[in-house]
């Protein structure tokens, strides 16, 4: 069982749906949502609970739309 | 407690372990989705907030895509004319030299229009730092062909490819300028991955800290993609790049301080 949990919030407005975030992902966290933003852009969208707050997807997008959160489980 | 948290718990300040860098303004940036000028605007801004260094930086802005890069990057700017970035950041230094100074161009301001600047202001061993993001195109005006676009390499004005029989050869600036005695450290890095990421981080935080040292120019090539001038999506125009750029234009430090 995995002793930390991430999540990540994602700024869907400032997210050009890039897709860069989701092969970033070695949890496949990550996909591009069906809806669309103002802009006209599909964004990236949390998908599952296996995030474990790697900021790996964070490092990748260029416009820094990704917050990560991380707590350590005992 | 484990698997009951809920996202309200977890999104909390105390846990938060990476948010953009406050240095960054919050201006959308003018970019194309997955470039790589938006990640290297931001790895350089959070050196320079780790470094505390906000109010000692003036930085230059290009001629190019990255032409408003002093709307994105929340300190001290001035913009260059077309290459002369170097000239300009020359005289900055000169006139502030407890200032941490660089620039920040592209490959169609710094390998074309500016080379002269660039390598006099390499020879000369002004104490300033350049990065350098390379794509090998003229992204901003429409993709045409660069100094840096490789043999072959299909753009707005090479539609057949670039022939090097009548288009010259690619410019490895960055392996030039290092053999210049003006600069101290020399790499190239890329910032498409994670891993390269990091490592782009590590060689920003050493040019920077450098620039302390008094002993020459410090230099940062970070070859990017242009994913609309090559007319691929973001992750194609990556594996592009590993596939092509980078047998070219190996990663890697190239000038090491002994």
């Amino acid at each position: 069982m995995a002793t930390v949990k991430g999540r990540i919030v994602i700024d869907t407005e400032r997210c050009k749906g890039c897709q860069l975030c989701a092969p970033a992902c070695k949890e496949g966290t990550i996909a591009m949502s069906k809806n669309l933003n103002s802009k006209g852009y599909q964004f990236a969208t949390s998908i599952n609970d296996d995030c474990t707050g790697c900021i790996n997807c964070a490092l990748v997008c260029p416009d820094g739309a990704i917050t990560v959160y991380r707590v350590k489980l005992n | 407690m484990q698997d009951t948290l809920t996202d309200a718990q977890i999104c909390q300040p105390e846990n938060m372990v990476y948010c953009r860098t406050a240095l960054m303004t919050q201006a959308p940036l003018s970019y194309c989705p997955g470039c790589g000028h938006g990640t290297a605007h931001r790895l350089i801004m959070e050196v320079i907030e780790e470094m505390k260094m906000q109010a000692n930086t003036i930085g230059v802005a290009p001629v190019g895509c990255s032409v408003l890069a002093y709307d994105f990057l929340d300190i001290d700017m001035q913009q260059a004319a077309h290459g002369r970035a170097p000239a300009v950041a020359t005289g900055i230094k000169r006139l502030y030299p407890d200032k941490f100074v660089f620039t920040y161009q592209g490959d169609g301001d710094l390998a074309a229009i500016g080379t002269g600047e660039t390598i006099h202001a390499c020879n000369r061993g002004e104490n300033i730092t350049i990065f350098f993001v390379n794509n090998g195109i003229y992204g901003m005006t429409g993709g045409q062909m660069a100094p840096t676009t490789l043999p072959g390499m299909k753009t707005a004005t090479s539609p057949f490819g670039r022939d090097t029989e009548t288009m010259g050869h690619p410019l490895k600036i960055t392996e030039l300028i290092a053999n210049l005695p003006g600069t101290y450290f020399v790499s190239r890095q890329s910032v498409h991955t994670p891993a390269n990421v990091r490592k782009a981080k590590k060689a920003i935080e050493k040019a920077i800290q450098y620039q302390k040292l008094n002993k020459g120019l410090n230099f940062v090539e970070i070859v990017s993609n242009c994913n609309s001038g090559w007319k691929m999506t973001p992750l194609e125009s990556n594996k592009w790049m590993e596939e092509n750029m980078f047998p070219f234009y190996p990663l890697g430090d190239i000038k090491v301080p002994k």
